[in-house]
């Protein structure tokens, strides 16, 4: 990944780096996401999974599991999303500082799965903006590295600077 | 004590509406208004310490339309027993039986929650699965498996599943597996 977006030769340029900013930023979050575990049910288990050492989600940067949706980058919704339980994580989504993400870890935080039921809210994205579905019931280690990768590579490709700084480089100007 | 003689002494002190068994299970029919004697004796003179649940049904469409069923059950000598009442729709309430069992507590919360039948006398009578405020009970046979529209500010809001052809039930029948396996059958309101 580094390589794609600096180029660097240590011959040449010592201690410097020529890249772009956008994709020097990109490359530092993407590098280093902090989840939000929000574990709601039996995907929670596979999430605790991903973590531990056969899967190890730190090979993506993405082991420091936060407690505090201050600190967290990417939430992971991990699970049933109950109507009783839905604004409860609507409030950790508001509390958390821009930039995020989220993961929509399995069928029943992507749409309800089989919970087609009173309780039991129709998919987190009916109140929160989601970047990443992953199909399964609940899905696999593999699965939720494959949805962080994807995560990462729209990370890679996203305007950073100029997206989420717009008003101050506007200022410049 | 065996169960036959708590049952015997049973039917001396109170009048028991009826007494069905069903493969070894004893079912006493009784009136509302007594489930709080009975139980108190079948706890202090029959041996009945243990609480095991309290439920409810609904049998919409038939008058009285509640039931509750209340399962007795002795830790030292193992043995069961079920009772039952029926609660008409006009009244839906019941003597709480809290002061007896302390279980009762929440399974009397869950069937107030569940079914909206009231227990008068209940300490503590609050939902406890779904939020105050929530102004359905989802489990009688009238409200739809894709629930109703709610909204309680700062709460929970709830929408309509869609349902997408179902629900997907498995019909009541004699028939094969194959034809009574649950599958999208619209019923009719």
């Amino acid at each position: 990944m580094a390589e794609a977006l600096a180029s660097y030769d240590s011959k040449i340029e010592g201690n410097i780096i020529f890249t772009r900013l956008d994709a020097a930023i990109n490359w530092m979050r993407l590098n280093s996401l902090w989840p939000m575990p929000m574990g709601l049910a039996c995907c929670a288990i596979e999430l605790m999974a991903a973590g531990a050492a056969r899967y190890d989600i730190a090979r993506f940067g993405a082991e420091v599991m936060r407690f505090s949706p201050r600190q967290s980058d990417v939430m992971i919704v991990a699970g049933t999303v109950t109507y009783k339980m839905a604004l409860a994580v609507k409030r950790i989504w508001d509390q958390m500082p821009e930039p995020k993400w989220c993961i929509a870890m399995g069928a029943c935080a992507s749409s309800g799965g089989m919970y087609r039921s009173y309780a039991v809210l129709q998919g987190i994205d009916q109140l929160l903006p989601v970047d990443v579905y992953i199909s399964g019931c609940p899905p696999r280690p593999e699965a939720l590295l494959e949805g962080l990768m994807k995560l990462q590579r729209k990370i890679a490709g996203e305007d950073s600077l100029y997206e989420q700084k717009r008003v101050l480089i506007e200022s410049f100007s | 004590m065996s169960l036959a003689e708590s049952i015997t002494s049973l039917e001396g002190k109170f009048p028991i509406l009826a007494k069905r068994e069903f493969r070894g299970e004893t079912t006493l029919v009784i009136t509302r208004e007594q489930i709080v004697d009975i139980c108190r004796f079948c706890r202090d003179s029959l041996g009945f310490d243990y609480l095991l649940d309290i439920t409810s049904i609904d049998n919409f469409g038939e008058e009285p339309r509640f039931e509750l069923v209340y399962e007795l059950s002795s830790i030292a000598t193992n043995e069961h027993l079920r009772l039952k009442f029926t609660v008409s729709e006009d009244e839906p309430s019941a003597p709480t039986v809290s002061a007896i069992w302390p279980t009762a507590n929440w399974h009397e919360r869950e069937i107030y929650d569940m079914m909206g039948l009231t227990f008068t006398g209940h300490p503590d009578l609050r939902r406890i699965l779904m939020w105050e405020g929530y102004p359905y009970f989802p489990l009688r046979k009238d409200f739809p498996l894709a629930g109703k529209p709610s909204e309680v500010p700062e709460v929970a809001i709830t929408k309509a599943a869609p349902l997408e052809g179902g629900p997907f039930v498995t019909l009541p029948s004699t028939a094969t597996t194959k034809d009574r396996e649950p599958r999208a059958r619209r019923f009719e309101e």
